[in-house]
This record gives C-alpha cells, sequence and structure tokens, in this order.
C-alpha cells in the first residue's frame, strides 16, 4: 500500500511537473519545473526499490547537470534584462507553491528512505554494495567505457566551448538575400 | 487501486517520453530542445529500472545469482553519464551557436541551408 500511494504521487506530480517544463516559455521556468521533475522521477525510483538510483538522480541530474543547464541559461540571458526582478525579493505568495512543492517532496523522500523500501521480492534489489559489485564485476568494460566517454566529454567539451576560433566575418548573422 | 504492476511504470515512462517529443517539435529554443531530450533519457531510465524490478529471472547466468536482477540499475547509472557528458558537449555548442549567431534560437541559424 505504501509503494501504491508513493508511486501515485510521484508519477502525478512528475507528469505534472514535466508538462510545465513543456509548456512554459520561460528557460529559468523550464529548467526549474525540470529539476522538480527530477525530484519526482527519484521518488518514482524509490518506489521501484532503486535507493541508489534516485539518490544518484538527485545528486547528479538535480545537482550538477541542471546547475549547468542554468548557468548556461542565465549566461545567455535569453529573457532580456530582469535585472529588478533577480535581485528582489520574493513575496509571501509568490513563495507558496514553490515552498508547499519542496516541502511535500522533501516529506515524502525523507519517509520513504526512513521506512525501508517498500515490500521487495528479492531483499537484495535494493542493496547499493550488490549494485556496485554488479558494475566493477559483469559491467566493467562499461565501466571502462564510460570513463572514455567522460573524458571524450571533458577534452569536446573544453575544445568547442573554447572560443577565439571563430572567424570575425561570422560574428553577426549572415544576411540571406535570397529569401 | 490494485497492486502496482509493470504496466504502471511502463505506461509513466511512456508519458514522460512523448512529453519529451512534444517539447523537442515545439521549441524553437536550442536549450529547450536540449531540456526535451534530458527528459526523454529520464523515461529511458524509468523504464530500465522498472524492467529491471520486475524481471523474475537474469538473462546472462552469473556468479552473483542475487544481484542477476539489478543490470537495468546499471544501464541507468549508464545512461545518467551519457547524459552527464552529452550536456556538456551540447551546452558548449550551444555557447558558440550564441557567439556565432547572437540567438539560440535554431531557426535563425540557417546559414547552412540550401
Amino acid at each position: 500500500m505504501a509503494q501504491n500511494i508513493l508511486f501515485y504521487l510521484a508519477a502525478v506530480m512528475a507528469v505534472a511537473t514535466t508538462s510545465m517544463v513543456v509548456i512554459t516559455r520561460n528557460a529559468v521556468y523550464a529548467v526549474l519545473y525540470l529539476i522538480m521533475s527530477l525530484f519526482a522521477v527519484a521518488l518514482v525510483f524509490l518506489s521501484l526499490n532503486a535507493p541508489f538510483l534516485a539518490l544518484v538522480e538527485i545528486i547528479v541530474y538535480a545537482g550538477a547537470i541542471m546547475v549547468l543547464f542554468l548557468f548556461v541559461v542565465m549566461m545567455l540571458n535569453l529573457q532580456g534584462q530582469r535585472g529588478d526582478e533577480a535581485t528582489k525579493r520574493p513575496t509571501r505568495r509568490q513563495m507558496i507553491v514553490p515552498g508547499a512543492l519542496a516541502l511535500l517532496l522533501l516529506i515524502l523522500i525523507v519517509v520513504s528512505l526512513s521506512a525501508g523500501t517498500p515490500a521487495a521480492t528479492n531483499a537484495a534489489l535494493s542493496d547499493p554494495k550488490l549494485l556496485g559489485e554488479l558494475l566493477f564485476t559483469k559491467h566493467y568494460l562499461g565501466v571502462k567505457l564510460s570513463g572514455i566517454i567522460l573524458l571524450i566529454g571533458t577534452i569536446g567539451g573544453l575544445h568547442i566551448g573554447r572560443g577565439g576560433s571563430i572567424p570575425s566575418t561570422m560574428e553577426k548573422p549572415i544576411d540571406d538575400v535570397t529569401h | 487501486m490494485g497492486p502496482i504492476g509493470l504496466q504502471h511504470y511502463l505506461v509513466l515512462g511512456a508519458i514522460l517520453f512523448v512529453l519529451g517529443v512534444i517539447g523537442i517539435v515545439s521549441r524553437k529554443n536550442a536549450v529547450g530542445i536540449l531540456i526535451s531530450i534530458e527528459l526523454m533519457l529520464n523515461a529511458a531510465n524509468i523504464n530500465l529500472i522498472a524492467f529491471s524490478r520486475y524481471s523474475n529471472k537474469p538473462i546472462f547466468p552469473t556468479t552473483m545469482p542475487e544481484a542477476a536482477y539489478m543490470d537495468g540499475q546499471v544501464f541507468a547509472i549508464f545512461v545518467i553519464i551519457l547524459a552527464a557528458c552529452e550536456a556538456a558537449v551540447a551546452l558548449a555548442i550551444i555557447l558558440n551557436l550564441f557567439n556565432m549567431f547572437g540567438t539560440i534560437e535554431v531557426d535563425d541559424a540557417d546559414t547552412m541551408r540550401g
């Protein structure tokens, strides 16, 4: 029963926040809703007896990748000048919905982590130690390939994002007189 | 409400995946498209972990019988690693796009159009 409640709450929240990611036009709001959606998906992982994956989802996805997104969105300043809005303190009315959502997520995560994972068909399913053993024995080739891919990603990101190699003629969009 | 079965998770994954597809086709903002790709990767993760939870027998025999049911979780970890890499490289490309065109609307970057 606990798994039922957890799953339905998390699923409804995931679908709702993901819809908001697609609907909203503001890129900053989209990223923030995506963080909410990732938390909800982490709860779905918890209901699937995968606590390690749930925490990786929160730490790596919501913590690292989404901050990278937010950094780029804010650096590009896509919404025009919004300086006053960024420095203004939010009013109490603006705090209600995000505060309530965050509180609900916190309560759900704490409750489901402290109550133990719901009835498992196999007790070993939720053991992070076994997951690590499996990862570094049977799927060791995948670990090596992941390392290579991360290295390639780092070098590629550095090379592409380095800047300075762009010809000056390309800095402005080329006016296409033919259309 | 009956017990939660595999199909519940598959339906949730399908809904999130379709929302990601809608985001990709409806957005013209490069960052928005990247966000939608992340949504789709997440939906795939839900499917992988759900299959690993509800699978009855291991696909490959292993020396650790109790860990044989966790293959899906390992694949989900790999998907998250790939998503991290992809996000870093794609954001670098978007920064370059912004430097070249002064915008990240994908419709404005049409220099290569025939």
